[in-house]
């Protein structure tokens, strides 16, 4: 049998050896393939952001995840998401916390057990969070949240104008105060503007109140924005105060360099809350719970905090210890230290209500208010 | 004589057929039987319940919405047909043959761009501090608020109907017999005459489905209403998004779509009747 020998090579190689070295060679991306096996894939249900690579590169190498994002505009867009897609099609959902009794009530989400993440680790008012729990279980954990107030030009108002709602009625800023274009954070606090203690708990004297005050208003608006137009009519100066908002979007601007702020007015400032869930039906509820473990954890909390497309206050006081040391900074602005006058202090001394639906009258009747409102 | 259906016929109209029923038709009869469901908690049931349109129909603010939307779109089908005249006439009576492909050319280029980034790019210009208002001051005028008010919405809408319409007048005025207008010249008519004598009668069906075509887009826009209006004052498209906003009322805001596709019909088929009114069958 005539043999096959390879030029350069020490000692002759048989035909046989050189086509199982050939066979293995060709075998070589298969074996790769298996060793490094392709990503699991989570779907990701929630604002833009959250699924981006800043937020979930680490984890995804970690466990050889990718996520999937479907990203939505709103609570009531999420909903129709979910409503439209068969169950299990979103693995985690996050959701403004108003949205998630809705979610619970329509059977979207699965019980989460409280012992699987750390609680303990979180400040005392964020443990039991309203909307998280339903008769005694636990469906949603917050993971996030931030303060809505006055938002501002910083060349037009100084700190101490803009400390009061009445700023947004002073006349040299008639034609320049811009609404974030959905009445819920627009008229709780017009509802905290016209004295009410609770903002979102009025009576019926108490909603008249605030759709008189309200309607003072309107001569000083600019215009009525969605998240792209509230960006650019306040970056480019276009609007020079804003209602319904707060560091989420003066935050972004702020890091690039726009001349715009946010603070919390005397007659209070609004919360809005964000919580993970797992999607009812999920066939990767573990990753989805290893998720949220991670983004509830004192590093994931501080990653949250520095989200590229909008900042957020983290309710795990491990995590504020962890940004303390990783970016002071973004620490100070977002009043996450020790220093007196810290978010949680604003939180404990009364001055920061959550933003949930109206108590006493229907969802229906703001909306209707706020159209009429707009058409004014 | 009753015409055969052929094979040939069919291959071609059958399609066409499917798709009008798949996408229009069916969508369309969703769209009413939505109109009657029932919204509890943020669900939404199928119901057979005329409390939407009770509803719809009983605010002010709807017809209001109503009004202006129409007033709206009228206005900017009149004037982008007035602007978009004279370039279409140019284009097909004065200019040569390569120039004529050229300035077609032109006109289909802003379509490749997308019409929400050129809305954007209107922002620059528009604005207290843009291009426009820094010129003028750099002449000691102004700055002038045109960000957020119906002018700019009306810009917008001209940035969306502008190209199309030259194009459908100038296909319209391409095909005007040329002899017309030689034997009116030749009957000692002057030129502005002529015009409205001659060449808009004998484009009339085209220079009316021009307007039709900007009325259609205008009355349904979203995009410049809210980026360059700033939202104000609220339109039929922003009223929908408002609707749809808050508790998951999406009947209620087909009752709306329905009553913007009823008009949209009525005024197709007034256009449409206008457009071949006299003519010969």
């Amino acid at each position: 049998m005539k043999k096959t020998h390879l030029p350069g090579a020490s000692g002759a190689v048989t035909r046989r050896a050189l086509l199982a070295t050939g066979a293995a060679a060709l075998a070589m991306p298969m074996l790769s393939r298996r060793a490094f096996a392709a990503p699991t894939e989570l779907t990701m249900l929630a604002w833009y952001g959250h699924a981006e690579p800043d937020i979930v590169a680490e984890f995804e190498a970690e466990h050889n995840v990718k996520f999937v994002p479907k990203y939505y505009t709103g609570g009531d867009n999420m909903l129709g998401l979910i409503s439209q897609s068969p169950a299990g099609t979103f693995d985690v959902i996050l959701s403004d916390a108003e949205y998630v009794q809705a979610l619970n009530a329509a059977g979207y989400v699965e019980e989460l057990d409280p012992n699987d993440y750390a609680l303990s680790d979180y400040f005392p008012e964020f443990q039991n969070f309203p909307g998280n729990w339903q008769d005694g279980k636990l469906f949603s954990l917050v993971t996030r949240f931030g303060f809505l107030g006055v938002a501002y030009n910083t060349d037009a108002l100084t700190e101490a104008e803009a400390a009061s709602y009445d700023v947004f009625w002073d006349p040299k800023l008639t034609g320049k105060v811009g609404h974030f274009d959905w009445h819920l954070p627009n008229l709780g606090q017009m509802s905290l503007t016209a004295g009410n203690a609770a903002a979102y708990d009025i009576d019926e004297a108490g909603w008249e109140a605030v759709k008189e005050k309200t309607m003072s208003l309107r001569s000083q608006i600019g215009g009525f924005f969605d998240y792209g137009g509230t960006f650019s009519s306040l970056n480019d100066g276009q609007m020079l105060a804003f209602a319904g908002i707060g560091d989420w979007i003066t935050g972004v601007l702020e890091k690039n360099g726009a001349k715009v702020r946010s603070t919390i007015p005397e007659q209070g400032g609004l919360q809005w809350s964000e919580c993970f869930s797992i999607g009812k039906g999920s066939q990767k509820a573990d990753l989805a719970k290893k998720w949220i473990q991670y983004i509830t954890s004192a590093k994931g909390q501080a990653k949250s905090a520095q989200m590229a497309a909008y900042p957020a206050i983290v309710p795990n006081a491990k995590g504020w210890e962890v940004l303390q040391a990783e970016n002071p900074a973004e620490a100070k602005r977002q009043g996450m230290t020790k220093d007196a006058g810290n978010a949680m202090d604003l939180i404990r001394a009364g001055r920061i209500q959550y933003r949930q639906w109206p108590i006493q009258q229907d969802l229906e009747t703001w909306n209707d208010f706020w159209s009429e409102y707009k058409g004014a | 004589m009753r015409s055969r259906i052929s094979l040939y016929g069919l291959t071609f109209s059958l399609p066409l057929l499917l798709w009008q029923l798949l996408f229009f038709v069916f969508p369309l009869l969703f769209l009413v039987a939505l109109s009657f469901w029932t919204v509890k908690n943020f669900t939404m049931r199928p119901d057979f319940d005329t409390v939407n349109w009770v509803t719809i129909y009983g605010r002010a603010v709807f017809w209001q919405a109503y009004a202006t939307t129409f007033v709206m779109a009228a206005l900017a089908a009149l004037l982008t047909s007035a602007l978009a005249f004279p370039a279409a006439y140019a284009i097909a009576f004065k200019l040569s043959d390569t120039a004529r492909r050229w300035a077609v050319f032109l006109m289909v280029i802003p379509f490749f761009t997308s019409y929400l980034v050129r809305v954007y790019s209107w922002q620059i210009f528009l604005s207290d501090n843009g291009i426009i208002n820094v010129l003028l001051g750099g002449i000691g005028l102004g700055p002038f608020p045109m960000l957020n008010t119906v002018g700019a919405t009306m810009v917008g809408f001209l940035t969306l109907c502008f190209p199309l319409v030259v194009l459908l007048q100038l296909f319209s005025l391409a095909f005007i017999d040329r002899t017309l207008i030689e034997a009116a010249h030749n009957m000692r008519c002057g030129r502005l005459r002529t015009v409205f004598e001659v060449v808009i009668p004998s484009a009339r069906v085209g220079l009316s489905i021009a307007a039709l075509f900007a009325f259609i887009l205008c009355f349904g826009d979203f995009v410049s209403p809210v980026y360059l209006g700033g939202g104000e004052p609220t339109t039929l498209s922003i009223l929908i998004t408002d609707t749809t906003k808050s508790g998951q009322q999406w009947p209620r805001a087909a009752v709306i779509a329905l009553t913007m596709i009823a008009t949209l019909l009525v005024v197709a088929f007034a256009a449409i009747r206008f457009a071949y009114k006299g003519r010969s069958k």
